[in-house]
């Protein structure tokens, strides 16, 4: 726990402190930042290849490698990607597949969230008997491998009549959301100083009255770093989509394997590619934007213990 | 945790919203958390097949489990995959942290490029190296066309390299999350010791070597165990990337119990084959925990 409550903390306070280092065409700088670029390189490769791929057409992608940038610029695979794609004997591309996980994404968040922020705050802020030992097991269960814990839960799903549908897949995503959002809202509430808990106390407010009016407007950043780590962990997503969900239902990663990996007719690698980047977009684009955030977002929710 | 109950002052009696706010939690702790792993150890122990049901079996399932070439496979490509890719990730990891904390300019733009993969869904990841990879346009391809024509690296049609092909891909994902916990780790270490050992004219790459790294124990640990227990479950990667080829080349425990599970139907046996990983997690989490924990009541 301490761990995590350092990397946290570094991660507010992370821009270099001391005086600027004089800027010199010195040896060692050229090797530092001369392997830098080239790591920097090497990471950005995989990005470039599907971008221009992508932008291809097939005919060049068969005459070219896969570096070289497009001559004709084609937008088509994209397209294609988005409206047209086969899986199997539907053929309406990723677009369905991208408003499902649209609509995954969206109530898995706002639930989890909610529920663990106020799992969080009566750990925090209301302890009774007996909670510390539920939380102990919510922490120690998120490292057994879900594949322990993928059946019993069909079976709970199929009792309650949600096996299959969006909903079921929004209270698996819950589930296992649960052990790192409440650890991280618990450990923000606690950090909270306590003294504006008990003045609101000694004023008659309540349990849910402080929570909405106290503890919920004082803690954006950390509502900001969970919607990070579940859009993005939740986007990402495929083995809860591959079992919990119908062909129909299925989210955007699950379309994506089966549009790129499905057997039947020829590959074009292109519209592989398009449909690729835009899968990732959502993501990209969570990270770009938060940048901070997100670094704090997965410092925590790396940190698990 | 034991010494904050203690120094809690006040013990609120009727707390009712609280428990009902908790009720989540606590369902999920007990129902999914420890009912659902205790049901599923259970179960591995009968002959449920489609339907689970209760004939016990002894320990049958997993006596054919560990005579099952797919199965054993999977665990050489987990242990390959684990060790090669721990190694690697901490590695890398680690150089690019110091590399970073060079008080260098573009901190940030270098920062983000490192980690952006690690935004990405292993199924996009999969996906681009698969193309990458593709010995007909792929890196094999390049390299020949510049004129070594012999030179081969076709990772993922290869039966005996493909689990590396899939490090490649593993390793471009993971290693930015390494590097910025490794960062925070040296961020978090005293300017004085770096002031000390200046004084003291110790080389910078020694005072990382034996002060640094020593001090940065309880991250490099954490960092460990976060790994590793991202390498049990190592699954879409490997569905995209492969599906698990050529042939059962590439399989991987999480891949082996969905598959028995779901598509061949054999549900007691997938029971067993996770329970094998859940003691495999417990295997590496538990000395950690001891390390870590036990630790601290030494200090407190």
């Amino acid at each position: 726990m301490a761990i995590a409550e350092t990397l946290l903390g570094n991660g507010s306070a992370r821009e270099p402190s001391g005086p600027k280092p004089k800027s010199s065409l010195s040896p060692r700088n050229i090797m530092l930042y001369g392997t830098l670029i080239v790591v920097a390189v090497y990471y950005l490769l995989p990005l470039y290849v599907m971008v221009v791929t992508s932008l291809k057409g097939m005919p060049e992608i068969r005459l070219g490698n896969v570096f070289s940038p497009p001559v004709e610029i084609t937008f088509e695979p994209w397209v294609k990607a988005w409206a047209t794609a086969c899986t199997g004997l539907n053929c309406d591309g990723l677009s369905h597949g991208f408003w499902n996980s649209v609509r995954i994404t969206i109530p898995s968040v706002i639930v989890s969230i909610m529920i663990a922020s106020v799992s969080g705050y009566s750990l925090a802020n209301w302890r009774f008997r007996g909670a510390e030992i539920f939380f102990t097991i919510l922490i120690v269960g998120s490292f057994v491998p879900y594949q322990v814990m993928i059946y019993p839960i069909v079976i709970v799903l199929r009792e309650i009549g949600l096996y299959g549908s969006l909903w079921g897949l929004v209270i698996v995503h819950t589930i296992f959301g649960m052990p790192i959002l409440t650890l991280l809202f618990r450990n923000y509430f606690v950090s909270l100083p306590v003294e504006l808990f008990k003045a609101a106390r000694v004023d008659g407010a309540g349990f849910w009255r402080i929570y909405f009016q106290i503890m919920m407007p004082m803690s954006l950043p950390i509502f900001v770093v969970a919607m990070i780590l579940q859009v993005t962990g939740i986007w990402n997503d495929f083995l809860f989509g591959v079992i919990y969900t119908k062909p129909d239902t299925y989210p955007m990663t699950v379309q994506l394997n089966n549009i790129v990996n499905s057997v039947q007719g020829v590959k074009e690698y292109n519209v592989n590619m398009a449909a690729t980047i835009i899968t990732g977009l959502v993501p990209l684009a969570v990270y770009f934007l938060s940048g901070r955030y997100f670094v704090r977002g997965i410092a925590a929710g790396a940190v698990k213990g | 945790m034991a010494a904050d109950s203690a120094k809690r002052p006040v013990r609120l009696f009727r707390n009712l919203n609280s428990k009902i706010a908790a009720i989540p939690m606590i369902l999920i702790a007990s129902v999914i958390f420890v009912g659902g792993t205790a049901w599923t150890i259970l179960y591995s122990f009968t002959n449920s097949k489609l339907l689970p049901r209760l004939t016990f079996v002894g320990l049958d399932q997993y006596s054919r489990l560990w005579s099952t070439p797919k199965w054993l496979i999977s665990i050489e490509n987990l242990l390959i995959y684990g060790v090669l890719s721990l190694f690697f990730s901490l590695v890398i990891g680690f150089f690019l942290a110091v590399l970073l904390d060079q008080k260098i300019r573009f901190e940030n733009t270098f920062r983000t490029i490192y980690l952006y993969p690690f935004a990405l869904s292993f199924i996009v990841t999969g996906l681009v190296w698969q193309w990458l990879l593709n010995p007909e346009f792929g890196v094999q391809r390049v390299i020949r066309n510049l004129g070594w024509t012999s030179f081969s690296f076709d990772p993922l049609y290869n039966a005996d390299i493909v689990i590396y092909g899939i490090l490649l891909a593993g390793l471009w994902q993971g290693t930015g999350l390494v590097m910025c916990l490794m960062l925070a780790g040296l961020r978090g270490i005293d300017e004085e010791i770096w002031k000390a050992s200046r004084v003291d004219g110790i080389p910078s790459w020694k005072t990382y070597l034996f002060i640094v790294i020593p001090m940065m124990r309880p991250v490099f640990i954490t960092t460990l165990v976060i790994i590793a227990s991202g390498i049990v479950r190592v699954y879409d990667l490997v569905v995209a990337q492969t599906s698990g080829g050529p042939g059962i080349a590439s399989e991987v425990p999480a891949k082996f119990v969905y598959d028995t599970m779901f598509l061949a139907q054999n549900l007691a046996q997938g029971f067993a084959g996770s329970t094998m990983m859940l003691v495999t997690v417990i295997v590496v989490v538990v000395p950690w925990a001891y390390l870590e924990f036990g630790s601290k009541h030494g200090h407190s």
